[in-house]
């Protein structure tokens, strides 16, 4: 199958009186590492989370690959998409084995322990580490972790909301580089929601840059560089320092 | 589920026989039951009722003590008791909530006629004395103020600090139908207990107290009690209060009962008050002593005094009442367990079910909290009708109380578990079940834990009560022992009540431990540490 691991098409979503997302169309190819990035409210996260039903958009459509999300049940749903919060989102309580094997074990599969030690080793995580508990483990060994959850149940499509915006620069960059070879040794798909235009600019192969809700442009980072599709875009490009191409 | 009804069931069996069936027990063989207000005279005035039944042949339980007047009137309307003594003028006031009347006969006919009327309560011809309220200084007092009458009290009265019994300060044939009648302002007063209320007085720290006029400490402590010239108080005369079961299914114990009646004179009783209050003979005896020397018995039953009771040391004096310590801790510590574990059997699943329906948690919880603000002797009170005496009003009662510190702890504990773990949990798949179970309810445990803990110190404590509704435990010999002006009957309930109270949070706190997931507990100790 080659169509897109996730299309996102005319997808609205109001609180009320606020309109979170207002006729949003997105292709997310597979393999494609595609970043959401704007400022605060832009709508980014909100359109992340309607993939997998952690928001429930009012109109439009979002299928992946293939399947109409509403078609599916939200637990299966979510168990076959990976998902990597900003903070991490470990269960203090479990240990870090424990926590990677979440979804396979949920999934009653009885290699989930196996399935967590290959994903700590992918992500880089040394073996010793699957014995400690989350508080023991620094905010970069976390956001590994986090990211060997998202994938140990054989996911071909992660979800990541900001997921290295708390961190210090040099484990960002690191897990930087770890995504990038992660996402081409695994094949995977990636949404990545990210205000820091460098981060988009360095793991993503399309980027969206949206803004109150709607796309203000969404093109491969040279093309956006190159060629800003509104003032807002460029104005936003120079604000962040990313030279334009 | 099946832990669970093992658990309950395993509690019934723990119960006592007898005290489970209060309302339908078997009619013939039915003990009759023989019950008192919690003061030396009314505990002595029951045991004599018990003794004379026994002495003809009739099976008595008897149930000393219930909580006070409305307890023991309650306990008498539902049939969960059969005879108590009463007092004339407390019937016409407490209970029928008459306007007060200063003829004795005229009294002992209203109430005859009423109680029968409303209640089908019979009272049995007066005993022969009359017990009313007593206001009584220090000899030095009334040396110093001239006092000899209330009347004499205007003048003195803004001088004096009084301390009364609580029930005594709110009932208006008490402090403020006194003080209208006489015209009387105190410097201050006091709510004292029953039982202290005498060495207060004697110590100096109040200059005025109520008291009864039979009361064997009037003698001890040389009181003047002042004579109430105004003809305030009505007569309060004594008579044994019979139930309408009792009358009904065994006329022959209340003939028994009436031999009592017009045998026993004021001076008689407080001679019987003192050798119980100040003599320190226990109940059983002098009430012996007292039948045998009326006639009424053959003076076969006798009862070993226990005269070196108040002269050896406090740990010989509880060596020597280790069965019934025994007996009573064991009790007291099913009166904790029962209700603390049907708490949490109900509690906690209540709790986790509100967190999944927020919108009925603040209601249910808040009703819930209701409960916790009825102030302990009226909830078991109010059982008294539904559940009759004993165990298990007192059970259903310390229950209720558990409820609320468990339901809102649990349920506070677990809406506020670690929100970035239960939102990671639903995004990655986990369902709401899945989340409760593995992600909130773990991660609540300290603060369950902190609810069940308070549900347990406040069950231990009020468990102690209990024995005014004849529930026994560890308060049985605190209110025998405040009835009867013992200090060490009382210290042989608190302290180990007391110890008790240690030793179960010390248990609770270990199992906190235990439930407390690993890497939570540090983070548990430095709460404990900053408290």
């Amino acid at each position: 199958m080659t169509g897109p691991a996730v299309l996102i098409e005319r997808v609205s979503k109001s609180y009320g009186d606020v309109r979170a997302l207002v006729d949003v169309s997105v292709d997310v190819p597979q393999g494609a590492c595609v970043a959401l990035v704007g400022e605060s409210g832009s709508g980014k996260t909100t359109l992340l989370r309607c993939i997998n039903r952690l928001v429930a958009f009012d109109a439009g459509r979002i299928a992946v690959f293939g399947t109409d999300v509403l078609h599916s049940e939200p637990v299966a749903l979510r168990r076959a998409i990976g998902y990597v919060p900003q903070d991490g989102g470990l269960l203090p309580h479990w240990r870090v084995r424990r926590n990677v094997a979440l979804v396979p074990w949920l999934d009653g599969a009885a290699d989930a322990t196996a399935r967590a030690e290959r994903a700590m080793a992918a992500v880089g995580l040394e073996p010793a580490m699957a014995e400690r508990w989350p508080h023991e483990l620094s905010g970069g060994q976390q956001q590994r972790a986090a990211v060997a959850r998202a994938v140990a149940g054989g996911q071909s499509l992660v979800l990541l909301d900001e997921p290295f915006g708390a961190l210090d620069a040099i484990a960002r960059s690191d897990l930087q580089a770890m995504m990038i070879g992660l996402r081409e040794t695994a094949a995977l798909t990636l949404v990545l929601v990210t205000h820091d235009l460098h981060e988009a600019f360095r793991l993503a192969t399309h980027v969206v840059v949206m803004r109150a809700g709607r796309v203000e442009q969404q093109a491969p980072p040279a093309a956006i560089r190159a060629t800003p599709a509104t003032p807002y875009v460029s104005a936003l490009l120079a604000r962040a320092g990313v030279e334009a191409a | 589920m099946r832990r669970l009804l093992a658990a309950i069931g395993g509690a019934a069996l723990l119960l006592p026989n007898g005290t489970a069936q209060p309302a339908q027990a078997q009619a013939a063989g039915r003990p009759v039951v023989v019950a008192s207000k919690p003061f030396g005279e009314s505990y002595l005035l029951a045991e004599m009722f018990a003794q004379l039944l026994e002495s003809r042949g009739i099976a008595v339980e008897r149930r000393p003590g219930l909580g006070a007047t409305e307890v023991a009137f309650a306990a008498l309307e539902s049939g969960a008791i059969d005879v108590y003594p009463e007092y004339t003028g407390t019937g016409l006031l407490a209970l029928l909530h008459a306007p007060p009347m200063h003829d004795a006969a005229a009294v002992f006919d209203t109430v005859q006629r009423a109680f029968e009327q409303r209640w089908g309560i019979r009272w049995l011809p007066p005993l022969g004395f009359e017990n009313t309220y007593a206001i009584a200084v220090r000899a030095a007092t009334a040396g110093q103020y001239r006092l000899r009458t209330l009347s004499d009290l205007k003048a003195a009265a803004p001088k004096l600090t009084a301390g009364f019994t609580p029930d005594f300060i709110g009932r208006p044939d008490g402090l403020p139908g006194l003080a209208h009648a006489y015209g009387l302002h105190f410097a201050a007063v006091r709510p004292l207990s029953q039982a202290l209320k005498y060495r207060a007085l004697a110590a100096g720290k109040v200059d005025i107290v109520d008291g009864y006029s039979t009361d064997g400490s009037i003698a001890r402590y040389g009181l003047v009690v002042l004579d109430d010239d105004r003809h305030f108080f009505p007569p309060y005369q004594a008579a044994a209060l019979v139930g309408a079961r009792l009358q009904r299914e065994n006329p022959a114990a209340v003939t028994v009962l009436t031999e009592l009646s017009g045998r026993l004179s004021a001076g008689v009783m407080r001679a019987l008050n003192q050798r119980v209050e100040i003599g320190g003979e226990s109940v059983a005896a002098v009430a012996a002593s007292a039948l045998s020397s009326l006639g009424l018995t053959k003076g076969a039953r006798t009862v070993t005094a226990q005269p070196e009771a108040r002269g050896s040391g406090f740990v010989a004096y509880l060596w020597q009442r280790r069965g019934a310590l025994w007996n009573d801790t064991l009790r007291h510590l099913l009166l904790v367990a029962v209700p603390l574990v049907a708490g949490m059997l109900a509690g906690v699943p209540l709790a986790l079910w509100l967190e999944r329906r927020r919108s009925a948690a603040e209601p249910v919880i808040r009703a819930v909290g209701l409960l916790q603000t009825i102030p302990s002797i009226a909830l078991l009170a109010i059982m008294i009708p539904l559940l009759g005496v004993g165990v298990w009003p007192a059970l259903v009662a310390l229950w209720l109380y558990s409820l609320y510190p468990i339901v809102r702890g649990t349920y506070t504990a677990v809406r506020d578990a670690d929100p970035s773990a239960v939102a990671a949990g639903r995004a990655l798949g986990m369902t709401s079940a899945q989340i409760l179970r593995w992600v909130r309810t773990p991660l609540a445990a300290p603060g369950i834990m902190a609810g069940i803990r308070t549900a347990a110190v406040i069950d231990v404590g009020t468990a102690t009560l209990a024995a005014f509704i004849g529930a026994g435990g560890l308060g049985e010999p605190i209110a025998t022992g405040l009835a009867l002006n013992d200090t060490r009957l009382i210290l042989s309930g608190a302290i180990p009540a007391a110890v008790l109270a240690l030793l179960v949070d010390a248990v609770l706190a270990a199992v906190e431990w235990w439930t407390t997931p690993e890497p939570l507990r540090a983070a548990a100790r430095e709460r404990a540490g900053e408290r």
